[in-house]
């Protein structure tokens, strides 16, 4: 596993973002050979969001040949409510980049057939050839994509309940009444996420730190569901200085130490 | 371009909720559509992209009175009328006007019966913008606040819609009337026109506050040319100004239009108006023949005028003979006079003409699903670039 420790958000926008494009570039996908991303919602990643339309803007970095999964999406919101998360990939990076919509796949929280509707996304995952790269956030309490505590480490793309933590956290998201906050999602597996040839992990802020400790410093615990990534070959976290607060001195110092190595992954020149 | 080709316009800011945002618009089959819904639903990209180069695209001006322009005047023009109202449909796509209301003045019956059937609505393009149906600017309106109207061909109401009718011939083709609310059987008529779906004005007129509500109660929902041709805002009987600051029934609004090209109406006294009515402002050229001609001197029918200062004169006198001003001049000079943001300047002329008109839904608008009627203005000094007309160019500037 790589940890990535940096300043400050903002740099986790940019060191992710430069990963991203250098990964697409050194790819050289094409017409026969689409490069396919896993991506995440929520306010941790829309800076590496914004980074990526401005590489886009600026002539560096095309998507026509980059097929995108969504991690998860909430059941029975209507898709254009301002918390969907086709409203958030819609308004926040699809309109503003060259993708073709047909490569685009989020999973329809209001199909009439959800199960279908999750096993129809694994299948195109295959069809797509597997992930190359999976980008993902944490919750607080360490949940990747809407896999709450206690989800099973071999689970794939499903139905799920959220905890009641995650509804009272996203009470605010909805007008701060937990009566209108979505019960259930669709969302991806740890074991769809482990599938990916690499999993690139963003995780920003204090209050984020405990997880990022559960994740680093712990064993594999499905009660924090990011540890599962410990035993991915590919694992890279990327967080900030203010996530960093509940790890010992030593790790923080292992990691950091190894910053010449980490510059050089997002170096476009670098193999 | 086949049916479903999809016309992306990059680049651009656009008005959107009341603010100017920077976003794309798109749109098919000359309507504005949701990229979103086109993108998750369909998942197809834009057929074509088109690069704005930083324009500010506002929903096309609609323009609520104008009397002719371009040499030509449709309460005149009683030949070849088809022919004469092209001339001006065209000429107004330069002044960013996508949609209007040919306005007929006070005349007789013959001429009423003759130009009205002729003023069909129609759908603009190319050859002009849209017509909506004529606004009928009397000849029910009072003696005493007669303007430019022939006092002879002035007559009243006694017979309600009969007497009307008598005049019109049909108000199939009217989306305006015009009216002086004092005038006998004025009420009855309003009430009647409200249910035909024509939009009633209040103006040339004597009418107290009283009188203006009692007809605003019976349908009316506009005052032609505000402070122009009725009485002067007086404190112990405010007249038909007083309508801006009185309540109106449930789920209703006072709209007026009001002549803001620098000449017709003060400054100041644009101001008061918007200050107390902002939402209510219709931005009206209320222009004449003259629109649209040269500096110089012009025998238009009967009369010789003269252009000078961008102003009509009388030729050879200092008589302003109406108003030459073209839309885009008027929104300028009333973003300039009130000091109001490029929005309000630009909804005065678009989203507020379209809602007098109960039209707000189709035109006046940029919102999805509304006919895609716009205009491309440059965003730092409004000037005009280009106009479209459902999601064609029909005008293009040289500047």
């Amino acid at each position: 596993m790589r940890l990535v420790i940096l300043d400050s958000a903002d740099f986790v926008a940019d060191w992710s973002a430069k990963y991203v494009l250098k990964k697409i570039k050194q790819f050289k996908p094409g017409p026969d050979k689409y490069f396919v991303l896993g991506l995440p919602t929520g306010g941790t990643p829309l800076g590496m969001y914004k980074k990526l339309i401005e590489f886009h803007k600026a002539g560096r970095l095309s998507f026509k040949y980059v097929k995108t999964f969504n991690m998860d999406e909430y059941v029975g919101l209507p898709r254009d409510h301002h918390e969907s998360y086709h409203y958030y990939m819609w308004n926040n990076f699809f309109k503003h980049i060259d993708i073709d919509p047909a490569n685009a796949h989020l999973l329809d929280g209001n199909a009439a057939d959800l199960e279908a509707e999750c096993n129809k996304f694994e299948r195109l995952i295959k069809e797509a050839g597997g992930i190359h790269l999976f980008i993902g956030g944490i919750g607080p309490d360490g949940h990747i994509a809407f896999n709450e505590p206690g989800s099973s480490l071999a689970s794939r793309t499903r139905v799920k309940t959220l905890a009641q933590d995650t509804l009272e956290a996203n009470a605010r998201f909805f007008d701060n009444d937990i009566n209108k906050v979505p019960k259930q999602a669709l969302t991806v597996g740890v074991a769809t996420v482990m599938d990916a040839d690499e999993v690139m992990i963003l995780i920003t802020g204090a209050h984020k730190s405990f997880a990022l400790y559960k994740a680093v410093e712990e064993g594999v615990n499905h009660m924090w569901t990011v540890s599962a990534f410990q035993q991915h070959p590919h694992t890279l976290i990327i967080c900030d200085e203010d996530a960093t607060l509940e790890l010992r001195v030593k790790t923080v110092k292992y990691f950091k130490n190894l910053s010449l190595v980490h510059s050089r992954l997002i170096d476009e020149d670098a193999p | 371009m086949s049916r479903d080709f999809i016309l992306q316009f990059t680049n651009c800011f656009i008005i959107r909720d009341h603010s100017v945002v920077k976003d794309d618009l798109w749109v098919r089959n000359g309507k504005f559509i949701d990229p979103e819904k086109v993108f998750f639903d369909e998942k197809t990209p834009a057929s074509q992209k088109h690069d704005c180069a930083g324009a500010l695209i506002a929903p096309g001006f609609i323009e609520l009175q104008v009397n002719g322009g371009f040499g030509i005047d449709f309460s005149h023009n009683t030949e070849n009328i088809e022919a004469g109202i092209e001339i001006v449909a065209r000429g107004l796509l330069a002044h960013g006007v996508t949609s209007f209301c040919p306005t007929l003045v006070t005349s007789t019956p013959e001429v009423y019966q003759k130009v009205l059937p002729k003023l069909k609505p129609t759908q603009g393009g190319l050859h002009g913008a849209s017509i909506l149906g004529a606004h009928l600017e009397g000849p029910f309106i009072n003696k005493l606040k007669k303007g430019a109207h022939d006092e002879n061909t002035i007559t009243d109401l006694k017979e309600g819609p009969k007497s009307l009718l008598n005049v019109y011939g049909s108000v199939e083709n009217a989306c305006i009337v015009t009216l002086a609310p004092e005038l006998p059987g004025a009420t009855d008529v309003t009430e009647w026109l409200t249910k035909q779906g024509v939009t009633v004005s209040l103006g040339h007129s004597m009418a107290s506050l009283q009188e203006g509500l009692e007809a605003v109660h019976c349908g009316a929902s506009f005052i032609t040319h505000l402070f122009n041709a009725m009485l002067p805002f007086h404190h112990r009987d405010p007249g038909l100004v007083g309508l801006l600051s009185s309540d109106m029934p449930e789920g209703r609004s006072i709209f007026y239009g009001i002549i803001s090209d620098g000449v017709h109406t003060h400054p100041a006294a644009l101001r008061i108006a918007h200050r107390v009515h902002p939402k209510g402002l219709v931005l009206v050229t209320d222009a004449i023949s003259a629109l649209g001609l040269e500096e110089g001197t012009h025998k238009i029918g009967q009369y010789t005028i003269e252009i000078r200062d961008q102003k009509a004169f009388i030729a050879g006198t200092n008589t302003l003979c109406g108003s030459i001003a073209n839309m885009i001049e008027c929104v300028k000079h009333f973003k300039e006079a009130t000091g109001c943001s490029t929005v309000e300047a630009i909804e005065a002329a678009t989203l507020h003409p379209a809602r007098v008109l109960g039209l707000e839904k189709k035109i006046g608008t940029l919102a999805y699903g509304a006919d895609a009627d716009f205009v491309m203005l440059n965003s730092k000094n409004l000037s005009l670039k280009s106009t479209w007309i459902a999601g064609n160019c029909v005008f293009k500037s040289d500047v």
